[in-house]
């Protein structure tokens, strides 16, 4: 696990193998603490979050049919924000959440092809094979990137 | 896999027997070799799950390129009835119609040898790939609706190309149907800004030589004469328009699996019935993200015909730069094959798969009428493409299907880590292909070594019957995103 000392810097997570794609496995203390790390894993994924500022705060609001449909749901907006609106995601607060629905503040800056690096093209954040479950320790997660 | 039951029919074919909820057997194209790779991973029991659902003709089918997709395994061909058969945004993929084109050229390798790296480097100048790179052409909304509706029409009315091109485009480069009010907005913004663009990933743009004739015939009415011509090869597909549409009609149909009177085996395999709404909605979306890409492969095409002409100086006449034909990899169309005595339609999912038509089929242009459908394989970075031909024996098991390139067998992350220490560009270089990409991570993600060898693959589609060897030629320049 690509854990770090500073758990605002470098979210908790591991990239695993998956022979076309990006298998992502996130961890957290509790289920909004699992939530705010998968948002921060797929930012870290992408770009480097070091070099970003949060110089704007947006609001996400997501439903599913089940957690791994929040996830995913959740994920993929944040993607959007990246792709679709060329904005970038340092931080994530979940404000509200239960098992259907979830409510998160997502601060960060617009893309400047001067100031910050684009690692990968994530193209979609899939609903194959995603997983939350507890563990000893707290919540594990896992979702499948198309890259 | 060792719960997939595997029984071997033929040399090159394996069926996996209806077990469970499914409604007709898997069948896997591919040798010994093979099948036991393929069994190390996921992707047999995806062709099993893809025969779970409703209105599936024959066989969920896979091709010898096969590997680990999400939903529908990538090298997966399903056909399904028009009338309780369902279409699958995961069995199209998220890169709607990404595909291929290659142009032959009346250039001698011999006389441009000095200029490769002058024509990458001013390739790479001209065509925008890499990550978030922005297009050349500024799409007003209404311009971007006709693009959707047009294909690669709209990109030759607006000067990209010749009207000749578009007859050697499957379909024409359009698909009917196209409805752009089906489209979110968030795909039609999108989407104005990156036609003209390659992309990253597995997209490129090679400058290639032909090798070796298979079948000089067939060859010469492809346009490729003799070895030592000079062609390009274009894979790119409908950028982030068509990932915003799969993306987008994924999550509706998800939302909505519930009701659906059928269990889904996994969740990226969500579908609606083609005739319901949302069915008949997501084709019309799709249509339009496949034209979208028409368009793109249209626009590079002439770009690079451009880039040719400036950086040789020499006339278009001179460069004789021709479309030798378009295929799509990922897409759902509805055609119509001979079922039981009797012809029908059906909606057939190729998800990186090529449709490769034999000789005399209706579908193709006159100039292919006896020759059958050009099929275009690229290899893995720098191994060239092989051109085949379609044959009645695929119209007949596959649904007129064959495979559509090399197949990944390692994942970005262990490529990375087997490339650690070593210029993978340099590697190249050595091999005589010149590779210049817009971020230097990606030569290393898409090193030769995470491929399966396109010669195997394509070995067992010819040897199969599904596809017959015309013409195989290497690379010696690629650009990348």
């Amino acid at each position: 696990m690509a854990e770090d000392a500073d758990q605002a810097r470098r979210p908790p997570y591991r990239i695993f193998e998956h022979t076309a794609d990006l298998g992502v496995e996130i961890c957290g203390t509790d289920k909004m603490d699992l939530f705010r790390n998968a948002a921060l894993a797929l930012s870290d994924i992408m770009t480097d979050r070091s070099c970003l500022q949060d110089k704007e705060e947006r609001e996400i609001i997501i439903e599913g049919c089940d957690l791994e449909e929040v996830l995913v749901n959740f994920l993929r907006e944040v993607l959007y924000l990246c792709n679709g609106k060329g904005w970038l995601l340092k931080d994530c607060v979940i404000t509200e959440m239960d098992r259907l629905h979830l409510r998160a503040a997502v601060t960060g800056e617009a893309f400047r092809r001067d100031r910050h690096t684009v690692n990968i093209e994530i193209k979609a954040v899939t609903y194959h094979r995603t997983q939350i479950y507890m563990t000893e320790q707290g919540w594990t997660g896992r979702f499948i990137c198309d890259v | 896999m060792s719960d997939i039951r595997i029984e071997r029919l033929d040399e090159f074919r394996w069926i996996i027997p209806p077990a469970g909820g499914m409604r007709v057997p898997g069948l896997i194209y591919a040798d010994e070799r093979m099948m036991n790779g393929a069994g190390k991973d996921e992707s047999l029991r995806q062709v099993a799950n893809v025969a779970h659902l409703p209105g599936i003709i024959r066989h969920s089918l896979a091709m010898p390129d096969i590997h680990w997709g999400y939903g529908f395994p990538i090298g997966g061909v399903a056909a399904f009835d028009m009338d309780d058969g369902i279409i699958s945004p995961g069995g199209v993929g998220y890169d709607i119609n990404c595909g291929v084109r290659l142009m032959a050229t009346k250039l001698q390798f011999k006389e441009i040898s000095d200029r490769v790296k002058d024509l990458v480097i001013a390739l790479s100048r001209d065509i925008p790939a890499g990550v978030g790179s922005e297009g050349p052409v500024k799409l007003s909304i209404a311009e971007e609706r006709r693009v959707l509706r047009e294909g690669a029409g709209w990109a030759v009315k607006h000067g990209y190309g010749a009207g000749d091109d578009l007859m050697t485009i499957e379909d024409g480069g359009r698909m009917d149907g196209a409805d752009p009010s089906c489209v979110s907005e968030r795909a039609l913004e999108r989407g104005r800004r990156q036609l003209g663009t390659l992309g990253s990933g597995n997209h490129f743009l090679e400058i290639e030589v032909v090798e070796e004739i298979f079948d000089r015939r067939v060859a010469s009415t492809f346009g490729l004469h003799a070895e030592g011509q000079v062609a390009v090869a274009i894979h790119t597909g409908s950028r982030g328009f068509g990932y915003q549409v799969c993306d987008d009609y994924l999550a509706r149909m998800v939302k909505q699996s519930h009701s659906l009177d059928f269990p889904l085996p996994d969740r990226q395999l969500a579908c609606a019935y083609l005739g319901s709404d949302e069915g008949k909605e997501y084709m019309a979306a799709m249509a339009c993200a496949a034209n979208y890409a028409w368009a793109n492969r249209q626009i590079l095409m002439h770009r690079t015909a451009q880039t040719f002409e400036k950086t040789l100086q020499r006339s278009p006449c001179d460069i004789g730069m021709r479309l030798v034909y378009d295929v799509c990899h990922n897409i759902a169309k509805v055609e119509e094959f001979e079922i039981e005595g009797r012809k029908k339609k059906v909606c057939v999912h190729r998800k990186g798969a090529t449709r490769a038509l034999p000789p005399r089929h209706p579908a193709l242009p006159e100039v292919y009428r006896e020759s059958g459908q050009p099929v275009l394989i690229p290899g893995d970075m720098g191994a060239g493409s092989y051109v085949l031909a379609g044959t009645d024996r695929a119209l007949e098991e596959t649904f007129g299907s064959t495979c559509h390139g090399a197949g990944r067998v390692m994942s970005r992350g262990r490529a990375m880590k087997a490339s650690r220490n070593r210029s993978i560009a340099a590697e190249m270089a050595d091999r005589g292909v010149i590779v210049m990409a817009a971020r230097k991570k990606t030569l290393s993600e898409e090193m030769p070594e995470a491929y399966k060898d396109v010669e195997d693959v394509v070995n067992i589609v010819h040897r199969a019957g599904l596809s017959t060897k015309v013409a195989r030629l290497r690379s010696v320049g690629c650009i990348k995103g």
